[in-house]
């Protein structure tokens, strides 16, 4: 068993993903904790550019399987290049960010080859010489932590935010060759598209009062949508709103809908699920009102009320009409 | 076609958590159980399709004896049978070792897709279908928000992050792991609930699918749970005590003159 490190670098438009230097600074750390080495792997197809980039970062080296069949993303590809590499140099860990194309072919990668998989990892520790990775469980609310029992590589996912981008250590790596065997596709791609219209920008919001699953039904709407106008806010949703058809999909922020950043975001009977955060964390102020006192919400929120949105919305309206005078 | 839909009960986290005694998962005494999210998605898709297609739907699913209600609900919807994989060596496991047993199941049934849910509401390792399409040697996709199938292929429409789609054509048979929000699941009717309580059951043990014990189930898994806990909630909010409306007062005070957002 080695103590490498490798790290799959994720990438778009010919830039390295946001998410490729959290997933090099944890690389990074977990080579630490081991006494190895970190090492990048990249795929695609013409990334000269982006393994120099790679290069930049204190890597033991860059791992580049440059072809055509790498030009888009296809997991067949993907774990067809990997597997082989991964059978023949036996690294301890493959770090990859948990988005959503890694997951994508991490999972088959670890079926392919037989390594373990911690999927959306937060953080790592030694605990009694062995080490612990803490990952969220049931949408967010609580967290466990695991320990590998299987011998060999362990693949790890990343999520968004667990580690540091800027703490990712610069340095210079050399670039070396991946010849991969002849790859095939198991995807015919046929494009890309836009969900639902461009209508709603909530981005250049001020103000955003979100709605969560807890309004139970769209019939205890009304009363939120006076709320958002009382403090000319606009109405943001998470994603189980919007699954439900109680507001349409322009509305939901998070991973997979918009990423905003008002002053003031009001976030009305959502648990506040990592998917969720990602899209608010950015608000200058948080505010949460929620029933359940151990909600995650709580852990970003400036301020709280505990208690039924039903009789808190009709209150906090009443009250912001009366401040207005 | 036959179309094979995986679905996983899970603990309906509405209510309030607790941590169990021995702190490896939460007390589940007084939980109530549903059909995963993504899952209901899944199961409303097969069912689309078997009606379009003229094709059946059987559903799979590893869990206790609890589970059952779960495949009920299944066949009250439409579903003509189900597979439990209830025998004790199947619990417990990790991604890898559920993968292997519903591989197993689905690999003994003439089946032409496979549709599943994306992620499980309770471990959320958003893995054991990719890894029923290994080894089924199948083609996958996660997190699918759209689906045509045709002969022999389907076209596909996958979330990626930020409000983006892509889309792309698989051949068939194929793994499809549906994201919550690709359709309107449909209700149960009392026709279809009383029609239930008739369809078969079928309980194969490790042995009916050729599998070894022991790679299967906690005994067969390569990661497991050391212990939960509750997040730690950092700095904290702070919370306005009172009545609602002493509450909302104290709420845009502080909004106005602390934050002053108002
Ligand atoms: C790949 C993937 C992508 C995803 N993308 C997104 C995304 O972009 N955006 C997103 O939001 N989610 C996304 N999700 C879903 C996410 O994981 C959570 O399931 C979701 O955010 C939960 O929404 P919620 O907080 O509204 O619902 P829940 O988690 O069900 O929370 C409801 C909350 O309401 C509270 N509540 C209930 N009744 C009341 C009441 N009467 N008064 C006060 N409080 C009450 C409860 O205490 C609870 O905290 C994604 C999931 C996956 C797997
Ligand atoms: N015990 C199970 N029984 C049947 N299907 C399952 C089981 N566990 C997971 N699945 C399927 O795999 C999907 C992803 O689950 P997970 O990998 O746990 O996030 C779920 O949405 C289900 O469709």
């Amino acid at each position: 068993m080695s103590n490498q490190v490798w790290v799959i670098l994720q990438h778009r438009d010919g830039k390295l993903h946001r998410s490729s230097r959290e997933a090099i600074a944890a690389g990074q750390q977990l080579a630490a904790q081991i006494g190895g080495r970190a090492s990048a792997v990249l795929l695609g197809s013409g990334v000269g550019d982006l393994a120099k980039e790679a290069a930049g970062f204190d890597l033991d080296a860059v791992h580049v399987a440059d072809d055509g069949a790498l030009a888009g993303y296809t997991p067949g590809a993907y774990v067809g290049a990997l597997a082989p590499v991964i059978g023949a140099s036996s690294p301890a860990y493959v770090v990859a960010p948990h988005t959503y194309q890694s997951v994508d072919f991490v999972a088959r990668l670890s079926q392919t080859t037989g390594a373990a998989y911690v999927p959306e990892a937060i953080s790592f520790e030694e605990v009694d010489g062995e080490l612990l990775w803490k990952r969220p469980i049931l949408t967010g609310k609580l967290h466990a932590r695991v320990r590998v029992k299987a011998a060999g590589t362990v693949l790890v996912t990343v999520q968004s935010g667990a580690f540091s981008a800027d703490s990712a250590a610069a340095g210079s790596a050399a670039v070396q060759d991946l010849a991969p065997a002849a790859l095939t596709s198991d995807r015919e791609l046929l494009g890309v598209e836009q969900v639902g219209s461009n209508e709603v920008d909530l981005t250049k919001a001020d103000i955003i009062v979100s709605v969560g699953r807890g309004v139970g039904k769209p019939e205890n709407l009304p009363p939120i949508e006076e709320l958002a106008k009382e403090l000319g806010a606009d109405l943001g949703a998470s994603r189980p709103v919007i699954d439900n058809g109680w507001l349409p999909r322009e509305r939901q922020i998070g991973s997979s809908g918009q990423t905003v950043a008002p002053k003031l975001y009001l976030a009305v009977g959502l648990s506040g699920a990592i998917q969720h955060l990602v899209g608010m964390k950015g608000s200058t102020c948080v505010v949460a009102i929620n029933k359940d006192p151990s909600a995650p919400i709580f852990g970003i929120s400036k301020y709280a009320i505990v208690g039924d949105l039903h009789e808190v919305i009709p209150a906090l309206t009443e009250a912001v009409r009366a401040a207005k005078g | 076609m036959r179309i094979a839909v995986c679905i996983k009960q899970v603990p309906d986290t509405e209510a309030r958590l607790r941590v169990a005694p021995d702190g490896r998962w939460i007390d589940e005494d007084e939980l109530k159980f549903v059909i995963n999210e993504s899952d209901e998605y899944a199961m409303e898709e097969a069912l689309s399709i078997a009606e379009k297609t003229g094709g059946e739907v059987v559903v799979f699913t590893v869990g206790p004896e609890r589970a059952k209600e779960a495949l009920r609900k299944a066949l009250a919807l439409g579903a003509v049978r189900a597979v439990h994989l209830v025998d004790d060596a199947y619990q417990g496991g990790d991604a890898a070792a559920t993968a292997r047993a519903l591989a197993a199941a689905i690999r003994r049934e003439d089946v032409g897709l496979v549709l599943t849910g994306s992620q499980s509401d309770d471990v959320g390792y958003g893995s054991t279908a990719s890894m029923l399409a290994g080894h089924l040697g199948w083609p996958h996709a996660w997190l699918v928000m759209g689906l045509d199938v045709e002969d022999g292929s389907a076209r596909v429409i996958r979330e990626m992050e930020a409000g983006m789609n892509e889309i792309f054509r698989v051949s068939l048979p194929a793994v499809i792991e549906v994201q919550a929000g690709i359709n309107h699941p449909r209700y149960a009717s009392l026709k279809g609930i009383m029609r239930a309580k008739r369809k078969p059951v079928d309980t194969p043990s490790p042995g009916d699918l050729g599998l070894d014990p022991s790679a299967l189930g906690a005994a067969g898994s390569q990661i497991e749970i050391v212990d939960v806990a509750f997040p730690d909630s950092g700095a904290g909010a702070e919370v306005l005590e009172g009545d609602p409306a002493a509450a909302a007062q104290a709420l845009v005070e502080k909004l106005r003159n602390e934050a002053r957002v108002l």
